[in-house]
């Protein structure tokens, strides 16, 4: 039950599907939001957040690859069609390299950034700074880049739960149903 | 039990100690001094951890001291602070040190320190206690002051102090950045 079979997921990968989905929806929020209040006060805790989270989901993307690569993936649903599959390998590809980069970038961001702020993930331990040059055009390089992955990101994440959503409420096959409860490991 | 004097007299026997060739007399000191800008300057840092910091400086404030002869219970040294000249090498910072977030310059003009006591401590040092008002709040601070340079009319002190920003609430960023402010000036003053 904890682990993957070739007929489906098991419960540590889906905790870590779920986890990573929650945390992504709300970071992608906050980075959103907090470019945009007027609060500064707010606006820095906000930013100290998104730091913490960012890196938070670099580590569950990292535990979640190896996880993948230490267990059977599991087949796709025969109903699917052949485009439908090549679609949801490269969505579910591109989702992965960008909740790499984009924690890798903001990491690059804030340690190229001109005022020096360091990290302090959740308020409990010091992050250190990538070995990046400090400079204002390095921080506008690196926010340019970071929040176009941003974007992408957003938007690959609509399609993947908009396609989520066409599984489960249009085609009523059990693509959704298999990311929700965890396979039974069956005798052989 | 630790001896205080009233104002005039620290600052009397500060200006003594330095004006080592003659005793100043009454009249070389007690009056009304006014700060020398040009002269002066008021830096402040703010440690962090794993980094830098926040250093920098107000380029505007004024400041007297009044000794009056008759009274010299009342003299009184008032300095004020103009938030919005901070500079600290960086227009982002000095932005957000003057949002709502610090010193909120667009609601708040001035920070105030008013002494209430003078209190010795050396031969040429003595410690100013007194109110800060900052963002509206008012609480009791010390300073740590040493007498410089004196005469023909002028005073210079030299002044070091650590105040808790987060009673003023200004306690963004912390804990990242130190709840302590050290404060090292070196005031200037001309007799008016």
């Amino acid at each position: 039950m904890i682990r993957n079979t070739r007929a489906g997921y098991g419960l540590l990968a889906i905790a870590l599907h779920w986890t990573i989905a929650a945390l992504v929806v709300g970071q992608i929020s906050l980075g959103l939001v907090m470019l945009r209040v007027t609060d500064q006060r707010l606006a820095f805790d906000l930013i100290q957040w998104h730091k913490s989270i960012g890196l938070l989901i670099l580590a569950l993307i990292v535990i979640r690859l190896a996880w993948r690569m230490a267990n059977p993936q599991p087949r796709p649903l025969a109903s699917l069609r052949r485009w439908e599959k090549t679609a949801s390998q490269a969505v579910h590809r591109l989702l992965y390299a960008l909740l790499i980069a984009l924690p890798l970038t903001g990491w690059a961001l804030v340690s190229a950034s001109v005022l020096g702020i360091p990290t302090l993930v959740f308020g409990l331990f010091l992050f250190p700074h990538l070995p990046v040059g400090v400079s204002e055009g390095g921080e506008d390089f690196w926010r340019l880049l970071h929040g176009s992955l941003g974007f992408t990101a957003l938007a690959l994440v609509v399609i993947h739960i908009a396609a989520a959503l066409r599984h489960h409420f249009i085609l009523h096959d059990g693509v959704l149903r298999r990311m929700l409860r965890p396979v039974r490991r069956t005798k052989a | 039990m630790v001896e205080r004097f009233p104002a005039i007299a620290v600052l009397l026997f500060l200006a003594a100690s330095v004006q080592a060739a003659a005793a100043p007399s009454l009249s070389a000191v007690v009056g009304r001094y006014s700060i020398m800008t040009p002269g002066s300057s008021l830096f402040f840092a703010v440690p962090a951890v794993g980094g830098p910091g926040i250093t920098g400086r107000f380029d505007r404030f004024d400041g007297r001291i009044d000794i009056p002869a008759s009274s010299v219970e009342h003299a009184r040294v008032e300095i004020i602070i103009y938030p919005d000249s901070v500079a600290t090498g960086q227009k982002r910072v000095d932005d957000f040190l003057k949002s709502n977030a610090v010193f909120d310059t667009a609601n708040e003009r001035t920070i105030v320190f008013r002494s209430t006591h003078v209190q010795r401590t050396g031969e040429d040092t003595a410690t100013i206690v007194g109110s800060l008002t900052a963002r509206g709040r008012t609480f009791r601070e010390t300073f740590h002051v040493r007498l410089a340079e004196s005469g023909r009319g002028a005073l210079r002190f030299h002044v070091e102090g650590r105040v808790l920003r987060s009673r003023y609430g200004m306690d963004v960023g912390t804990p990242i950045y130190s709840n302590v402010v050290d404060f090292d000036m070196n005031l200037a003053f001309r007799r008016r």
